[in-house]
């Protein structure tokens, strides 16, 4: 595209299909003990396909 | 990105479209201050943007909320309070310096094998676990930390689990041997430093009033090292004394450190280190300048991990992760040195909010349904807001301490969580326009 660069995301809703495995990092387990910070960390079965 | 006339027309295409205009008649009411071959071509983009999903999208989620309460969950992270007990008075602890407002003490043995047992009992068919040694100091109870861990893994034998352990500490008990030890067995390291050594000393000193900076300094740089620079962080608090904090998470890349986690403090407004509302524009200032800064020292091959400025935007979490958040209370749950639950660390000491003990399991199930029924739609101020799936409707403890719901919303954490995602995402497009 010309006008538009979009950068490539995770499709979310196909993530509603095959997600909830629950398999992934708890944010506070991070680095983070007063926030809540959750779309910094990676899906598992993401990972485990790479 | 987008260019100026894309920019200019998106707003006006998005109106167009929710008045239920044509693409024709799009074409013609646009505005007429572009090119017409201009005006043409971003409105092909922007309508191709909406048919493939990218733009424009319309949230199918909500919907489906009521389903999602119905979820199973179980227990997959546990933050262990190794010990309710600090060397450091450190004057911002949310723990009322490591003792949670209530006695001293140090979790047994006894007491730390059942926390493991009931969080292995609880994980149905979760392989990976997680356990985070906190306090408190938990080095203050390092030999009960020891023994924890040769437990777990004798768990993981006889339940097919994968423990995943982690240590924060706040440095000044860390010695060689503990490092070692760390090295081999924990998955993550947290070390606790808020910056330049002025900044550090004040708000983290030893309980005769001696800053801890300089004795924990070369430990840190010497774990990092030995970590091979990933997989640990060190981790401090900016507060109102620093609204220049941008400084110290550099005075920490100057150092070496190459995961650098700083956070604002979470304090009632009436103490004097509080960030208020005046402190806003300041802070958010500082991420951008902070923003720019790792841009350059990336480019120059010098670059660092801000924690806050990292996501994941292709291998991200799914969408029930980005409903549901941190899971405290549900997922996630802290144990006090006699075996108490609570939801997380935050709530421990606010006997309002224990759930349970490892011996007796979930009691206050009532307590235990308002947690996990939590989620970015029953939180009335994440409905608008472009950052929701991010942030998962931010930290339910906070929200309770702020507004008295942990439904509610603390609106400096905000403002915050949305400036420090808005500079991942230029940060990631700066990047994508750099290749």
């Amino acid at each position: 595209m010309k006008h538009i660069k979009s950068l490539e995301t995770k499709d979310f809703k196909k993530s509603l299909e095959k997600g909830g495995c629950g398999e992934c990092q708890t944010s506070c387990q991070s680095a983070c003990k007063t926030s809540c910070t959750v779309g910094n960390q990676s899906c598992e079965q993401d990972k485990a396909s790479k | 990105m987008v260019d100026d006339a894309a920019y200019a027309l998106i707003a006006e295409v998005d109106a167009g479209l929710k008045e239920g205009m044509g693409e024709a008649e799009l074409a013609e009411k646009l505005s007429g201050s572009l090119a017409d071959v201009d005006r043409k071509e971003v409105l092909s983009e922007i309508l191709e943007l909406k048919r493939s999903g990218r733009l424009f999208a319309a949230d199918e989620y909500e919907e489906r909320i009521e389903a999602f309460k119905e979820r199973e969950t179980v227990v997959k992270a546990m933050c262990l309070h190794i010990a309710h007990a600090c060397n450091l008075a450190c004057r911002y602890c949310f723990a009322g310096e490591g003792e949670y407002f209530g006695p001293c003490g140090l979790m047994s043995l006894e007491t730390g094998k059942q926390a493991l047992d009931y969080l292995v009992a609880h994980s149905g068919s979760r392989r990976n676990l997680e356990v985070d040694f906190f306090g408190g100091e938990p080095l203050l109870n390092w030999e009960v930390v020891k023994a924890l861990v040769e437990y777990g893994r004798e768990l993981e034998k006889t339940h097919d689990k994968n423990f995943r352990f982690t240590l924060t500490t706040n440095g000044t008990l860390l010695t060689e041997e503990i490092l070692e030890y760390v090295n081999k067995e924990m998955s993550n390291l947290v070390l606790s430093i808020d910056g330049r050594q002025a900044v550090h000393d004040r708000m983290r000193p030893y309980r005769d009033g001696r800053g801890s900076y300089e004795e924990i300094l070369p430990k840190y740089i010497r774990a990092a090292e030995s970590r091979g620079q990933t997989n640990y962080y060190v981790r401090g608090t900016y507060t109102h004394y620093n609204t220049d904090f941008a400084k110290d998470v550099l005075h920490l890349a100057d150092l070496g450190f190459k995961q650098i986690s700083i956070e604002p403090v979470v304090a009632q407004p009436s103490e004097p280190y509080a960030l208020t509302e005046e402190d806003l524009p300041v802070l958010l200032e500082q991420y951008d300048i902070l923003a720019a800064e790792m841009l350059k020292r990336k480019k120059e091959g010098r670059g660092f991990n801000f924690f806050h400025f990292m996501i994941d935007l292709e291998c991200g979490p799914c969408v029930y992760k980005r409903l549901s958040g941190c899971g405290a209370g549900c997922e996630y749950v802290s144990v006090t040195p006699w075996g108490d639950i609570y939801p997380c660390h935050q709530f421990v000491g606010q006997e309002e909010f224990k759930l349970g003990s490892v011996t007796e399991g979930i009691k206050n199930t009532e307590l235990r349904k308002e947690f996990h029924d939590c989620n970015v739609y029953s939180k009335p101020e994440c409905r608008k807001c472009f950052a929701k799936y991010y942030c998962s409707g931010g930290c339910m403890a906070n929200a309770q301490h702020f507004s008295g719901d942990i439904n509610g919303s603390y609106r400096i954490g905000c403002e915050l969580q949305r400036k420090r995602v808005e500079c991942a995402i230029m940060l990631k497009v700066a990047e994508a326009d750099n290749q």
